[in-house]
């Protein structure tokens, strides 16, 4: 049977398990939407195509599976660049749909023409530009199938209107071959075993464990290894949920506003497995003095990112779950043989020293401190809610001081660092599980970037949290002035304030201002409770800081703390 | 050091520049980067001469793999490799010079592609250390311009080892 390019389209979405697109119509994707209603798909209708990628990246961290958006041409497309290269950086599997002008008018500057192949290249796993009908079937599965593989990733399909409008016949390719794309998910097994002698030796071995882990689903098997070899854990914050944030071996994230003892660790320990993490310069600081004492081992599904930042004398190409599972495997009888916590017991106290040294504390001083707000976050919510944030001090703190226990509840933009993107993932999120607690924390700059959304969010009636910690100013920025620019706080101070609550009901949602630490609990508990979009506006300390921090390019033993 | 990178790529639109891109969007330098087809019309050949330190090469090499319409990526530095350069040299030649340039087009077996009055051009093709040494004799003469082709380059079937 003939199928229009749209209809073949929403046919190949359907077979690829998708339930929801997030998106925004425009006339070159017109037909698409024209087909829509004959589709079992569910469409979610933002207010800004940032939105919708980050909508889609969002559902794709809590599913994890592949979050699809469709915008149309030129416009459309270029709002999403910044939340493609947001998933690029985190490794998010999204697939992005874009319309783009008929074949016959491309390179003729068009109406609403962009070369958004070009423009995303760099910021995606592949992409494609569709060309004749004939081909679309086949492209939307290669798409689906480059993102979910191997180091995850968005990718980008190009749709020209008469590639929609043609109609061929309609087959669906069931298999999936690419020669030149052979990802390795099996680990090397001289590799494992080396690796596990590594840990039998080891007496102070620490586990540094990154976002490779979560979406690789190794988080089990990187918990039996730590808890039955007594081995301390520090994460990045892409890790943080692969393990319990609440066990006696978690030792909170590691880098420049990671904790003492983390930090410490790293820097004494003579073992460290790096799993699924990628020695990022937020958390090696200065490269030459990261890790002095240890061997390193990195385990990573990217050959790239091997030897990229850091020289490792173990490297060991894999999907992270099969090779903690192979290491599990391998140190099975010795796990029984041997009592790891009697080996590993001087370290583990040396590690609980410096935990009481310097544990992550905050000065209470009059105000309501931000801090104080996410643990009673926290408190109300025991692990069962999935946090998003944005990005500043508010990204910090949650990451700091929320217990993070299970993987895919902690949505954050680690590798670019978006503001704006914690609402929209929270709308992701909400659409992944709708009866799940999903909280944004926002910081008051960070909210107004993709505050717009607030009407996605009421009219699929999503009842998604947003706590802004209202210092009044973009405040990491303002902590770096005062920190490091003697307090020239240029256009850190954010003047001309909405008001939240209003702007909440001006939308259809509700709407709560803090002002007294003793409304923090009550006010939140009444919010989490509500069936319905929420914003809590609460006015914190305005110049607090997030300690402890490890100036850019400083030793992870350089740390100011509070 | 300088490498020479023999890179097998799918024959689709895009990927000259995704290699030219990684190249620039990550600060690795190209010295040169040739592009043909191959037998196969689905495939085509690049030779890319690249320097960096051994890292910087290692990466550059992962990064190539990496990139989905790779099919292979050789460092032909390490092995027995033909490599050649096509440059085209336009020299001054009065009178009294032009013998003397003639007779090192004959010495270097190259050819003499075009006259004029007091010019010639010359063809060379060869390795690096020929051409470089045809360009530094033809130097004192006067060279008004050159293009080049950039280092085209195959394993040798039999690598003996050295
Ligand atoms: C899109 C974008 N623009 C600029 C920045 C730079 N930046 C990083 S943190 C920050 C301040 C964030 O302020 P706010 O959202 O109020 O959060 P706070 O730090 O006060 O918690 C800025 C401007 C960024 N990360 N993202």
């Amino acid at each position: 049977m003939e199928m229009t390019g749209a209809q073949i389209l929403l046919e190949c979405l359907k077979r690829e398990g998708v339930e929801v697109v997030f998106g925004f119509p425009g006339g070159a994707v017109i037909d698409i939407y024209h087909e829509l209603p004959n589709s079992p798909i569910k469409h979610i209708l933002v207010r800004h195509e940032q939105g919708a990628i980050h909508a889609a990246d969002g559902y794709a961290r809590a599913s994890g599976s592949v979050g699809v958006c469709l915008v149309t041409s030129g416009p459309g497309a270029t709002n999403t660049v910044t939340g493609i290269a947001t998933a690029y950086m985190d490794s998010i599997p999204v697939v992005i749909l874009t319309g783009q002008v008929p074949t016959k008018l491309i390179g003729n500057d068009a109406f609403q023409e962009v070369d958004i192949v070009g423009i995303t290249r760099p910021c995606t796993k592949h992409n494609y530009l569709v060309k004749d009908v004939r081909d679309l079937a086949h492209v939307v599965r290669q798409a689906f199938y480059l993102a979910r593989s191997g180091r995850p990733g968005p990718v980008l399909v190009d749709l020209p209107k008469d590639v929609m409008q043609a109609k061929t016949a309609f087959k669906y390719p069931e298999d999936v071959s690419m020669r030149s794309y052979n990802p390795t998910y099996k680990p090397h097994i001289g590799q494992v075993r080396k690796v596990a002698q590594l840990i039998k030796k080891a007496e102070r071995p620490l586990i540094y464990s990154g976002g490779g882990v979560i979406s690789s689903k190794g988080h089990e098997e990187l918990t039996w290894l730590a808890r039955k070899l007594s081995i301390p854990v520090t994460s990045t914050l892409m890790g943080l949920g692969a393990f319990p944030g609440d066990d006696p071996l978690w030792l909170g994230m590691l880098g420049m506003h990671g904790t003492y003892t983390a930090n410490m660790a790293v820097s004494n320990a003579d073992l460290v497995l790096a799993v699924g993490a990628r020695f990022d310069d937020r958390v090696t600081g200065k490269v030459s003095t990261f890790a002095p004492k240890a061997t390193l081992v990195h385990i990573d599904i990217d050959p790239t990112s091997i030897q990229k930042n850091v020289s490792v004398h173990v490297p060991l190409v894999s999907d992270c779950k099969l090779a903690l599972a192979a290491l599990k495997k391998d140190l099975e009888q010795a796990a029984e043989e041997l009592d790891w916590a009697a080996k590993h017991k001087a370290w583990i106290k040396q590690v609980k020293a410096w935990n009481k040294e310097h544990p992550l504390t905050y000065k209470e001083g009059t105000g309501i401190s931000p801090q104080y707000v996410v643990e009673t976050i926290g408190e109300l919510t025991k692990g069962k809610a999935i946090i998003t944030t944005e990005v500043g001090q508010n990204q910090m703190w949650a990451a700091q001081f929320l217990k993070i226990t299970k993987p895919n509840t902690f949505l954050s933009s680690g590798g670019l660092g978006t503001m704006g993107y914690g609402f929209p993932a929270a709308i992701g999120a909400q659409m992944a599980f709708p009866g799940a607690l999903v909280i944004d924390i926002a910081g008051d700059g960070s909210i107004q970037m993709n505050i717009q959304e607030l009407a996605t969010a009421v009219c699929h009636n999503l009842p998604v949290k947003i706590v802004i910690l209202n210092n009044g100013y973009l405040g990491m920025v303002r902590q770096w002035q005062e920190l490091f620019y003697q307090k020239n706080y240029c256009e850190t101070c954010m003047e001309a304030q909405p008001d939240f609550v209003k702007l909440a009901e001006a939308y259809g949602a509700a709407g709560f201002r803090v002002t007294e630490k003793k409304d923090v609990a009550p006010v939140l508990k009444k919010a989490f409770k509500l069936k319905q979009t929420v914003i809590v506006d609460v006015r914190v300390e305005r110049e607090a800081n997030v300690y402890p921090m490890i100036p850019a390019g400083a030793s992870l033993t350089e740390m100011l703390l509070v | 050091m300088r490498h020479i990178l023999s890179v097998t790529v799918e024959n689709e639109p895009g990927v000259l520049s995704r290699v030219a891109g990684l190249f620039s969007g990550r600060g690795f330098n190209i010295e040169s980067l040739n592009v043909g087809p191959t037998l196969d019309p689905g495939v085509s050949h690049m030779t890319i001469t690249t320097e960096g330190d051994e890292l910087i090469i290692e990466q550059i090499i992962k990064q190539l793999r990496k990139l989905v319409m790779v099919i292979k990526v050789v460092d032909l530095t390490t092995l027995k490799a033909v490599q050649r350069e096509m440059v085209l040299i336009k020299v001054s030649a009065e009178d009294s010079k032009r013998a003397e340039i003639l007779r090192i087009v004959d010495i270097f077996r190259c050819k003499v592609v075009d006259v004029s009055v007091d010019e010639l051009t010359i063809e060379i093709t060869g390795d690096q250390e020929k051409i470089s040494a045809l360009i530094s004799l033809l130097t004192r003469f006067g060279i008004k311009e050159t293009a080049r082709s950039g280092t085209v380059s195959l394993r040798r079937a039999m690598q003996l080892s050295s």
